[in-house]
């Protein structure tokens, strides 16, 4: 999806992962991807540069949709939806 | 006469990671368990073998170990113990180089080793620690950590985790 596309989403769940290294994006992801319906969107808050490579990979294996990733001031919003 | 069929449970191992954690360095513990618990994020089952200088890794600080002969004491005296008193690989220049990196870790927002551990457990992430190592080295199960899952075991829980598990690992 394209920035300004991801940017009008209403996300269903935002977790901000801003304040831990690798691997704490991902575990935050994923204590709170359990939380949502199949089919809602996730945001995460991250400021650690691997999570926008590590976040896609493991949506791949989970079967979690990558939606893309906005850029902030001085972190980042990376969205998915959750596998139905 | 016609019999139900029935298979077992297979697995094609995809979702199983076993390592072998072997060493004591700071180092290798920490990647161990980052390893560990990026793998459990992905709904992996998790085992880490806990054998030889890493069990000195599980000790925890304040307890004691009961009737030990003088060398089992000696051991018990050499080896580091707990999270708190583990050595860099490299680096390490005489306790600087450990408390250096601890200190980057938590300005990096890093999760410390108890940290991880702590998460670890939550996850679910099985810890087995190898009977022969804690004899070897003379360290008893009332001195280890508290933690969730954990048993103490020998190789062939080991090799038959590896065995059904897509990675393994050798630290």
């Amino acid at each position: 999806m394209s920035t300004a596309e991801l940017t009008k989403i209403k996300s269903d769940k935002i977790v901000d992962a801003r304040a831990v290294a690798c691997p704490g994006p991902l575990l935050a992801a994923k204590k709170a991807i359990g939380d949502l319906e199949g089919g809602q969107i996730l945001e995460v808050y991250s400021s650690d540069e691997g999570t926008k490579v590590d976040i896609p990979k493991w949506c791949g294996k989970m079967g979690h949709e990558y939606l893309g990733v906005v850029e902030a001031d001085s972190f980042f919003s990376v969205f998915l939806k959750k596998a139905d | 006469m016609h019999y139900m069929q029935t298979t077992p449970p297979t697995t094609d191992g995809s979702d199983q990671i076993s390592m072998v954690v072997f060493s004591d360095d700071l180092d290798k513990i920490l990647a161990a368990m980052i390893i560990a618990n990026g793998a459990a994020a992905f709904d992996m089952k998790v085992n880490l073998f806990f054998t030889f200088w890493a069990i000195s890794a599980l000790r925890a600080p304040a307890k004691k170990g009961k009737g030990k002969k003088f060398i089992e004491k000696a051991f018990g005296f050499m080896l580091p113990k707990g999270f708190d008193k583990l050595a860099l690989s490299k680096m390490q220049m005489g306790g600087m180089g450990a408390a250096m990196i601890k200190n980057i870790m938590k300005k990096q927002h890093v999760a410390s080793l108890p940290e991880m551990f702590a998460t670890a457990g939550e996850l679910g992430v099985q810890i087995n620690v190898c009977e022969m190592s804690m004899k070897l080295m003379g360290i008893q199960k009332e001195e280890l950590i508290d933690y969730p899952n954990m048993q103490i075991c020998g190789v062939a829980t080991f090799l038959s985790d590896a065995q059904d598990s897509k990675i393994q690992l050798f630290i």
